[in-house]
This record gives C-alpha cells, structure tokens and sequence, in this order.
C-alpha cells in the first residue's frame, strides 16, 4: 500500500500542473476577448494569394 | 454625375443602407446616398476590400464630418494615447463606436492592405476595441486615425481616454482565486472521501496524511482566497456595523480552526471540504454579481464629452495643445462645431454658442466680447477666439461632478440588514448551546456544539441567492433594451418612489422629428430648394429632403455653405438662402422659431421647423407611473412645450422649466431630504449631476453606442414604455431572494438539529451545503424566468 503515497504525490502533481497551465492562459490574456475569434475564424481565405504570403497576423 | 436626373423611390445606398433620396450617386452599378458612403466604396475597391460588403449587407455607417487630428502630431498628445512603443513599432488601442457587425471586424483587421505600414490590427468585438500596431517610422498616428476615419470607423478620442481606467485586473484577480479555490476544493474532496467510506484497519495509516493534505489546500484558500472576507469583516466591525461578510468570516475562521485541530489531534475527519466548497461558491457568487458590460460605461463625466486637444494661438501661430496642460490666459481658437474645453472670455469672433451640455437649453446664444463662454459650449460658425479664464478642471461644468455635491445617500442593500439581525441569533443559539453542554460537563461537545451551530447557520445562501436572482433580472433587462450597471443598482431600482423626468431627448424623441414649414412652397420653388439642400451633407438638410417628395433637380452654381449658418447657391438664375437667420440677406422679423429659413431671390419664403416629438405612448407611460410614483419634470429648455406636457401629466404634477443643471441637482436633493427615493430619467450631460444624486439614474438614449452621462442605468428610447414592468420585475427579484432566504433558514434547521447536540458529522455539513445552494440557485433562476413572464419581459 506504500505506493499510494507515491500516487497521491503524482495526483497532486498532475493537478498543479493544470492548476500552472490556467494561470498561464489567464496571463496571457486568452480570456480576455472570448467573443472576436469565433467571427473571426468565419472569414474566407482571399482568393488571389499573391499578397498573403506574409502573414500579419502574428506577432 | 451631379446633376443627373432621377426620380427614385425605393433605393437604399449600397454602403450605409439608408433610402437614396434625390440624387443617386451611381458607381461600379452601385447606388449612394451620399459622397461619403461613395467615398469609402472607393476607398475599398482600389484595395480589393469589396469582401466588406459580401458578409453583410449595408455594413456601413454615414461618415460625419470630417475633423481636424492636427493634435495628433503633437509628441505629448501620443504619448498619451499610446500603449506602447519601441523603436519600429507603436501599439496604440482605440474605441471605435461605430463597430456592430463581423464585417466591421473583417474590414478593421485588414488595415494593412490600405496601408501596409500598419502592421496588424486586431478588434475585441464586445468592447468595441481596435489595437492597432504600425511601423511610425513609416506613418503617423495623425493618419492611422484618418485612415480609420475615411472608412468610417471614426475613433473616439476624449479626455477620458488618456485617463484610462483599468477595471480587467480586478476581474483577472477574482478568476485566480475562483481558481485557486476550486482547485483545492476538488482535492479536499478526493482526500475526504475515504474518510467518509471508512477506512479499514490497514488504511488507518492515511488518515494522518489526508488530514494533513487537507489542512494544507485549506491554508491557500483561507488566507488567499477568503482574506477580503476578514478583511471586509474587520473594517464593518470597526465602524461597529456589521455586513454579510463578517458572519462569513467568523465561519471561515471557525472551519479552518477546526480543521487544524483536527489535524493537529488526530481526531477524525475536519470540516476542510465544507470550508473550501463554501469559499469556492462565494466567490462565484461575487463573480457573478460583477459580470458588466464591455461595450457601455457607466462612469463616463465631462471628460468624455471633452476632447483631448485643442488648438492655441501663440505669437499668431496655431499650436494643438493636451487640455491637461491648458494654462489660465491661454488663447484658444475654436473652430466651428468645437467645444470650449474650460470657462473663457471671448475675445474674437462671432459666437454663436451651443450651451445644450451646460444648460439643456438648445437654441444657440449669441455672446458679445469679453462675455465668458463656460465649458461645454459648442462654437456654431466661423471661427472665434478665447482667453481661457479658468482650468478645464475647475470650470463651471465640471464643479458639478465635484464629489461635495453629493451626500451619500446610504445603500444598503437587503443582505446587510438581514446580516445583522442573521449573527445575533446565530450567535445567540451557539452560546446557548455550549452552555447547556458545558453545565452538562461535557466541555468537548460544548465545543463541537459552538462551533458546529456557527458553521450549519452558514448565511452562504444570502450571499448567493442575491447575486444569482439579480444578474438573471440583468440579462432579462437588456435583452428589452435596458443595462443596469450592477446587481446593486437593481434593488435601489425597486425602493425608488418618485421619477423626475427630463424633457428633451428623454420625453421627447431625438431622432423622429417632425419637419414642417411654416410658408407655401409651389411645385418649382420645392424644386429649387431640393436642388440646394442636395449639396448639403448637413443633417438638417437630409432632414428636410425627407419630408420633400420632388425628386427633380436643377443644376447649381455659386454655391456656399458658411458653417453654422447656412447654405446659399443659386439654382436656375434664382438666389436661393436656407439656414439661420444670420445667412438671410436682410433681416426678418420672426416669433423667433429656430430652424431653416428660406429666402428665394429677396423674398422670404418661409421656415422649416424642426419639432421634436413626444415618444410613443407617452400618455399611457405616465398615467401608469403616476399610480406608484410621484412624478415630476424638470426642463432646461423655455416653457415652449408646457401646454402640451400638461396634457400629458397631471394637472397636479410640478413641471419646471429653464432648470440649470446645479437646480436641477438641487432639486432631487430636495426630494430626498423629503424621505423620497428618486428615480431620475435625462439624457445629456445637462442632467449629469441629478443623474448622479438621484437614488437611481437612468440615461436615456437613441443609441446605445452614444455617449451618455454617468449613471446606474442606460435605457434605450424605444423601450422607454417598459419601465413600469422593469420596476416590477426588480420588486419581484427581491421577494424572490426574500423567499430562497426563508428556504435556506429551513435547510439550516435541519442542520442546528444536529449541531446543538454536538453530533454534527462533517459528512453532514459537506452534504448539506452544496444541496441546498443548489436548491437556492435553481430555485432564483427558475423563479425569476416565471416573473420575467409573467411581467411579459421574455
């Protein structure tokens, strides 16, 4: 049964792990604007492609 | 293409969608309203944006005319507005109002194609935000805001603006500890649950370590998450009052305690899983209750009516200078349709002012040199010059959102005065039973029985129920039209008892006006005139072709349109004047009627008046009001419209004319010192000040996007007729948390049952409290969907 000890650890581990990963994303804004990127993902892609090979989007 | 002819009766501008009235401004088979919707058509199709128009119909919005960014060259006006900058890049975020469809948001985010120096723009749709990053090496701040304003997203850039409040933080602070909490609580509740099975012989070694465990998630969460509870508590008491929180502090402290002691003794399970399960669902209770609304502010002052530049003369030279560092004896020039930022002498030029935001009277005023002009006047016409005599920030205007001038009109809200009464008994039940346990002899269970009746009596409900039952009554309002700043602000809605209602623009409709002329026109003569007011993109104009029906036109020639006057041109070798009386080439005698006058060669034709009408079903709106309310109205404007308000109101009904905004502030307080609770309606920044004093402001509104004075409430115009069944429906929220409050007192019942006698298992407690929250939440939502119908809200 001493193994549940090292399993406890892990479980507690794993959860501050997630615990970690939400702090991260509440940091970098992610839920700051939960309404725009839904609209956005809808825009079609331009037709002609000569201009979009640099992409502005990313920063 | 001017001068074509055309009569057309049913086509919208392929732009802003509005009829196409008169001339149709025809382009790429396209037809305009005007040459502003063309121009931005234009704009958009020499970058291939033309997408703009396919996820929408008619997205766009008529340009207003156009303004002057000079100010935006200045060094320390960017520094300002700016939220960042380094040595290619500057990142600059604006509030554009006119944002309302994806289109906006697909058109905005492709700036880059007008102007590839702007780097990427990205929008946060519901705060109606834009971010704007752009290489300033290669274009100005000046014309990335031109940009902007040639395709008609104009920004907002006022006062208020470079003094830019942060609220996300708050918020951001909150979800930690939502999370943090929760975190714990799912795994106190893994640890507990072995406990609560029982452990069997080989098992009993974990017990130690899950107490342990236990006490440590609880460590956070007390003294993290629930530390503004002691806080709150601690501050109450020493002002010997006492809020909701502080019975909830004494029970967070009490859980913590013992489970530490059980921790510490090894005794069995501790109350840690109750403890972080109640710290969890307050603190949701509270993230509901702060739920807002990103696209409208509550707390907008002068500063955001106040532009953030205006133009100095120096030694002859015009300079844009930040209102911030405007110095007493500063010259300022104040071109047509500018504000005068602070109280000022005049020292040049013909003023024709505007005071509608100082004294809601909406005729323009002429002033004479070395009159002072106060802040908020808007300059009709050419031109003038001034000498400021006071700082923005302590001109007449601005005195009145002084804090001073307000009392604090004590809100306390049902939680709070239930709070008080909720502890005493509380407490007095604990005593009881830790003394008839200690005269027992039994010190342990006398200790059991204490703690437990505090930890049961858990008032957690109240701090639910409130939140939950408001934010529902929330999103029912502003699904009719009708945003309430907070929960709190609900229940001041349903103590008020009297209404004071302004009378332009909240009684009356901005924007149904009605056009008539006082004159004849002949079939040709309405011809000359559409052919004239075509030229104009000034609003009075499109009014009044509206109410024309020719649909034929002459060509113009020596046409002029003087600002703030009027326009003069001549159509068919005839002179033709409309404006104001001071564009008129002779002078007329009147009964003074505002509007458009009208000259044809050197005969005076007539005027068109505009008349502001009443709204909808006024009549029936206050007839019912005046059953529950006492009602009033208090008028900036002259006694013009007082025959007709009296028909509407009472005869009995107190209706003030020529207010000024400090009598106006006065006046409510007046009331209140009456013992009335007072619900104030108004609209400009005229009633800013009563809209503040009053128990509860409501600012009424056309358009939700425009900006309105601080208050607890914007109401869009149309559902103005609603307002007896909002009142209703807040009253009905109240009786809803009256009711879940009784529900909880019964489950609390159950739960003193066993806790006077000491035996209260944790198990118990950790049952408990999540089902009757349940109850309670389901309980307010389902409740108040049955009011909301049966007010006929949904």
């Amino acid at each position: 049964m001493n193994i549940l000890y090292f399993l406890i650890a892990c479980s507690v581990l794993m959860a501050l792990i997630f615990l970690g990963a939400f702090f991260w994303a509440l940091k970098n804004g992610q839920h700051d604007d939960v309404h725009t990127p839904g609209i956005r993902i809808l825009f079609d892609d331009e037709v002609e492609t000569k201009e979009s090979d640099k992409d502005h989007f990313s920063e | 293409m001017r001068d074509e002819k055309s009569t057309l009766t049913d086509l919208v501008c392929y732009h802003c969608g509005e009829a196409v009235s008169g001339i149709d401004l025809n382009f790429d088979d396209k037809h305009f309203c005007c040459v502003g919707c063309k121009s931005v058509y234009q704009i958009l199709a020499e970058n291939k944006m033309c997408n703009y128009y396919a996820y929408n119909d008619t997205p766009g919005q008529r340009l207003n005319e156009s303004k002057h960014y000079e100010y935006l060259d200045e060094e320390s006006i960017i520094t300002q507005l700016i939220d960042y900058k380094d040595r290619n890049y500057t990142i600059v975020t604006f509030y554009i109002p006119a944002i309302h469809c994806s289109s906006c948001i697909w058109l905005l985010e492709h700036l880059y194609k007008i102007n590839p120096a702007i780097y990427s723009s990205r929008i946060d749709f519901l705060k109606k935000e834009v971010t704007i990053s752009y290489k300033h090496q290669e274009v100005s701040l000046r014309k990335v805001v031109e940009v902007l304003a040639n395709i008609g997203y104009e920004p907002a850039i006022s006062l208020q603006d470079v003094v830019k409040e942060k609220s996300s933080s708050v918020n951001k602070a909150l979800i930690l500890k939502i999370a943090i909490a929760g975190f714990c609580m799912g795994n106190v509740m893994l640890f507990s649950f072995p406990e609560y099975f029982g452990l069997s012989g080989i098992e009993q070694q974990f017990q130690y370590l899950f107490a342990w465990l236990n006490l440590a998630f609880s460590i956070p969460v007390t003294f993290y998450c629930g530390k503004e509870y002691f806080v709150s508590a601690i501050t109450s008491l020493k002002h010997k009052h006492i809020n909701l929180d502080t019975p909830l502090a004494i029970i967070i402290a009490v859980l913590f305690i013992r489970t530490a002691l059980s921790a510490l003794l090894n005794d069995g399970p501790g109350f840690a899983d109750t403890l972080t399960g109640l710290v969890f669902l307050l603190l949701m209770g509270k993230w509901v209750k702060q739920r807002t609304y990103h696209h409208i502010s509550f707390d907008r002052d002068y500063r955001s009516y106040f532009p953030i530049a205006i133009t100095t003369l120096k030694e002859g030279k015009e300079k844009p200078v930040a209102i911030n560092e405007l110095k007493v004896g500063d010259r300022l020039w104040i071109r047509n349709g500018e504000l005068v930022p602070a109280d000022a002498i005049l020292m040049k030029g013909d003023a024709w002012m505007n005071m509608s935001f100082v004294t809601g009277e909406t005729e323009p005023q002429q002033k004479v040199l070395g009159e002072i002009i106060y802040a908020g006047g808007k300059q009709l016409g050419e031109a003038i010059e001034v000498e400021v005599v006071k700082l923005p920030s302590q001109s007449y205007l601005t005195g009145l959102w002084n804090k001073e001038h307000y009392q604090d009109n004590l809100k306390q809200n049902f939680n709070d005065s239930v709070a008080k009464y909720f502890s005493v008994a509380v407490f007095i039940i604990a005593f009881a039973a830790a003394g008839y346990w200690f005269f027992q002899a039994d010190t342990n269970k006398a200790w059991a029985a204490f703690t437990a009746v505090i930890i049961v009596a858990c008032p957690c409900v109240l701090a639910l129920s409130t939140p939950f039952t408001l934010s529902a009554i929330l999103s029912v309002f502003d699904q009719k039209g009708f945003y309430v700043k907070n929960t709190d602000a609900v229940e001041q809605l349903a103590h008020c008892n009297a209404i004071v209602f302004d009378k332009t623009g909240t009684l009356t409709s901005s924007e149904n006006a009605k056009i008539y002329f006082t004159g004849v026109l002949n079939q040709e003569e309405e011809m000359l005139v559409v052919s004239l007011l075509h030229h104009s993109s000034h609003p009075l104009s499109r009014q009044i072709l509206k109410s024309l029906t020719t649909g034929k036109f002459y060509p113009i020639s020596k046409y002029k349109e003087i600002a703030g006057k009027g326009i003069r041109g001549v159509v068919n070798n005839r002179m033709v004047y409309a404006g104001s009386e001071r564009i008129l080439p002779f002078h007329i005698t009147t009964n003074k009627q505002s509007g458009v006058h009208l000259v044809i060669d050197s005969t005076y034709k007539g005027c068109f008046v505009v008349e502001q009408e009443w709204r909808k079903d006024l009549q029936h709106l206050v007839s019912k009001l005046e059953k529950r309310f006492s009602l009033k109205v208090l008028s900036g404007d002259t006694n013009k419209d007082e025959k007709a308000l009296r028909t509407i109101f009472e005869p009995t009904t107190d209706i003030r004319f020529e207010q000024s905004p400090r009598q106006k502030l006065e006046a409510i307080t007046n009331q209140q010192s009456n013992g009335e609770r007072v619900m104030m309606l108004g609209d400009g920044l005229n009633d800013a000040g009563a809209l503040k004093q009053a128990n509860f402001g409501i600012a009424i509104t056309d358009n939700i996007n425009n900006f309105t004075p601080g208050c607890d409430a914007i109401l869009k115009g149309s559902s103005l007729n609603y307002l007896p069944k909002f009142y209703q429906l807040s009253k009905d929220g109240l009786k809803i948390i009256k009711i879940s409050f009784a529900i909880a007192i019964a489950y609390n019942c159950i739960g003193l049952y066993y806790a006077v006698q000491g035996t209260l298992y944790p198990l118990v407690a950790a049952v408990l409290m999540p089902i009757s929250t349940i109850t309670i939440i389901s309980f307010t939502t389902l409740a108040t969907r049955f009011f909301a119908r049966k007010n006929k809200l949904t």
